[in-house]
């Protein structure tokens, strides 16, 4: 805030960035925030990378040959956390802190300093967390999904560690998501009305929203479990009067809009990519927020379909599986609109629409397969299979995860002020792509067959589909490499971007020069027409 | 926009994080009434102080017992009688029998579940030793007695009903008051 102030106060006094490192640490600069929050998950993204590599390399071969049992459920468990907690949702985040001003045509973040403390709140929580690999009794071993009782009764002692790691991570995304909410509704350029925003920002208003209402569920699951483990109480336990499904009934509640949370800025990116490189406005506009919005309120009452196995009266689910299906409706007419920006439009294919378009593609056979594990008699089936496995990937990597790429290399040219190898960007484009559809279009047919999810080895007729998987894994994880590569080479040098960088490109952050100067719309922006693209 | 205004609206939304903090919370009593209402998770009522009503000679259902214990629990734990027939609104006893064959003293609490889980609110206790905790000591015995009475709107569709008890081993939880215990 202090910031904000004391800028329009000094007007004529421009500075850049202090020097070295205590730059980074003290920065309320939302561009050096989201620099942060970007790299950080990079790491993560690697971190838990390797751990997928880990899983994949002992699922090469049915029977065990490189790590124990133990170890194994350890890493798909911290694989599970560290990519949605340490990877897609602070690169969301990071998105956010550098285009949402630039956006609304604000200066900067509404709460500067609170953004400062959510980021460096991170960095602690997730050393927390990996540091209990390095304890006696190891890492988490309960699933990323941490059910009661194997994470009370039957969990190893650092489970306090991923408490507290629980509740340091969701203060961070709390006070992140006060902020953009904040800072959308208060400080947009004025005259700049709710329906002018582009879908990105729309699509993180609303998220921030699902963040506020469910992450401190979240807190107070973990809590319930710190209750249980360390003083007496029973929440979780039968014995002393509690339920274990109860703990089921308030992880989903949290868990469902959590996955959306990792989804709808997901929307806003490619809402904003694909008319750029189609060179048409996005069609449906209006639509498109109305879809947002039902699908994080129906988000809220759908939560019971992750336990149709755990024992629910049959009207319940029933209830619940209709409610799911009926998710399909608003995510079609987003795919149906992205579509239709695309129809007769003046095509071409950098990077960061070869991204989108797979996304859009691969996002909707995701999408597919998840009204497939609605059905309750089919999810009976397919519960703790392979096949859930396949569904949550399709949708969370070329889905969340290509979005992020996506908007790297489109908003990269912004932020640097170069532009990015094209060659190789398609390079990492199709190495990726192809990585990503090898390692997880056989899973739907190893889970349809019920290969179970988590068991570190398999019985022999799905060793061929297995191996192929593993093949797949490793060309997508060390493309990662050559992403790693091009951001680096693209931050030293190359052809300079313009400042509107993509010919159809529209909205404010194309309209201040680029790289972006370290303090932008310090005056409100006047000309609003350009306002979304 | 005005400081003022920023902080008053972050804090407000700080009010709404709190809010779903407590909410998180509000789930575990709200669940609880859930459960009581449609009986889904299998759990018994309370103590009920029915008298006899009119008994339903011209039906019957067989009631099973089934004796569990929870991992980690040494006693041994099982019904005197497996089955029975009963007519619906006519009150019946059984026992269970119970022995702490370790060599400490140790307590016990009973937890119940009924399948099939909707039958279960029709399913009336007087009386139950899953009402209370067991203390056993070393090489102790006891015989539990339960009295119940199948309520005679049980649907028609229920010809059989079995009730499992699970035993838990609340030893070192023997101080603090524990809610809700049936």
């Amino acid at each position: 805030m202090s910031a904000v102030i004391e800028h329009d106060n000094h007007e004529d006094h421009h500075h850049g960035p202090d020097k070295g490192l205590m730059r980074w640490v003290l920065t309320t600069n939302h561009k050096d925030i989201g620099t942060l929050y970007l790299w950080f998950s990079f790491i993560m993204f690697l971190t838990g990378g390797v751990f997928a590599l880990v899983i994949r390399a002992e699922l090469f071969q049915p029977g065990l040959q490189i790590v124990e049992p133990e170890f194994f459920i350890q890493m798909t468990t911290m694989h599970g956390l560290i990519m949605v907690f340490g990877a897609v949702m602070p690169a969301f985040v990071g998105l956010a802190n550098w285009l949402v001003p630039m956006m609304v045509g604000a200066p900067d973040m509404a709460l500067p300093r609170m953004n400062n403390f959510s980021f460096w709140i991170l960095p602690f929580a997730f050393s927390m967390l990996l540091a209990t690999f390095f304890m006696e009794g190891g890492a988490p071993n309960f699933g990323w999904t941490f059910y009661a009782p194997l994470s009370t009764e039957y969990a190893p002692p650092t489970v306090t560690y991923f408490i507290f790691g629980v509740h340091l991570m969701g203060a961070s995304s709390i006070m992140g998501s006060i902020n953009i909410i904040v800072t959308i509704l208060n400080m947009r350029a004025p005259g700049l009305k709710l329906m002018q925003m582009p879908l990105f920002v729309w699509t993180w208003l609303i998220t921030a929203y699902l963040l506020l209402a469910v992450m401190p569920v979240l807190a107070g699951v973990v809590t319930m479990m710190l209750m249980d483990i360390h003083f007496a109480t029973a929440f979780f336990d039968a014995g002393g009067g509690g339920d274990p499904v109860l703990f089921q009934h308030v992880f989903w509640f949290f868990g469902h809009p959590e996955v959306y949370i990792m989804i709808l800025p997901a929307f806003g990116i490619v809402s904003a990519i694909i008319p750029t490189f189609a060179r048409k406005r996005l069609f449906g506009y209006a639509s498109m927020v109305y879809a947002t919005s039902a699908i994080a309120f129906l988000s809220f009452i759908v939560w019971a379909h992750h336990m149709f196995t755990a024992g629910i009266p049959i009207t319940g689910e029933m209830y619940f599986m209709y409610a799911t299906m009926l998710i399909a409706i608003p995510t079609g007419v987003k795919v149906f609109n992205w579509v239709a920006t695309m129809w007769k439009g003046s095509m071409t294919f950098e990077t960061p629409m070869l991204f989108s378009v797979a996304f859009v593609i691969l996002f909707t056979i995701g999408g597919l397969s998840g009204l497939m594990l609605s059905i309750v008699p089919a999810d009976f089936q397919y519960h703790d299979t392979y096949f859930v496995v396949a569904h949550f990937h399709y949708v969370l990597v070329p889905g969340a995860v290509f979005s992020i790429m996506a908007a790297v290399y489109y908003w990269l040219p912004k932020w640097t002020g170069n532009m990015y190898n094209e060659a190789l960007g398609k390079t990492h484009f199709w190495l990726s792509f192809i990585g990503i559809n090898v390692t997880f279009f056989p899973q739907h047919f190893t889970g349809l067959a019920g290969m179970p999810r988590r068991i570190p080895d398999y019985a022999l007729q799905f060793a061929d589909y297995n191996m192929i998987s593993s093949c797949g894994a490793f060309l997508f994880g060390f493309s990662q490499i050559l992403f790693l590569f091009i951001i680096l080479q693209t931050i030293r040098g190359g052809k300079k971007a313009t400042d509107q960088v993509w010919e159809g490109a529209h909205g404010l952050e194309w309209t201040i020069p680029s790289p972006a100067p370290y303090h932008s719309f310090s005056t409100p922006p006047k000309n609003l027409e350009e306002a979304h693209g | 926009m005005k400081q003022g205004n920023t902080t008053s609206f972050a804090l407000k939304l700080a009010a709404v994080a709190i809010g779903m903090f407590g909410f998180g919370f509000a789930m575990v009593p709200l669940y609880d009434v859930i459960c009581d209402i449609t009986g889904l998770n299998g759990k018994t009522g309370d103590q009920v102080a029915t008298t006899e009503d009119v008994v339903a000679t011209d039906r019957e259902i067989k009631v099973q017992f089934i004796a569990n214990n929870n991992a980690g629990m040494s006693w041994e734990f099982r019904p005197t009688v497996r089955t029975m027939t009963v007519h619906p609104g006519a009150s019946y006893r059984t026992d269970f029998f119970a022995r702490n064959p370790s060599s400490k003293s140790m307590t016990a609490q009973a937890v119940p579940s009924v399948t099939p889980y909707y039958a279960s609110r029709y399913l009336h206790k007087t009386e139950c030793f899953c009402f209370e905790q067991q203390q056993l000591a070393t090489g102790e015995s006891i015989e539990m007695p339960l009295h119940f009475i199948v309520d005679r709107d049980v649907p028609d569709d229920v010809h059989t009903l079995t009730l499992a008890y699970t035993l838990f081993d609340v030893t070192e939880q023997e101080d603090v008051a524990l809610a809700r215990l049936h």
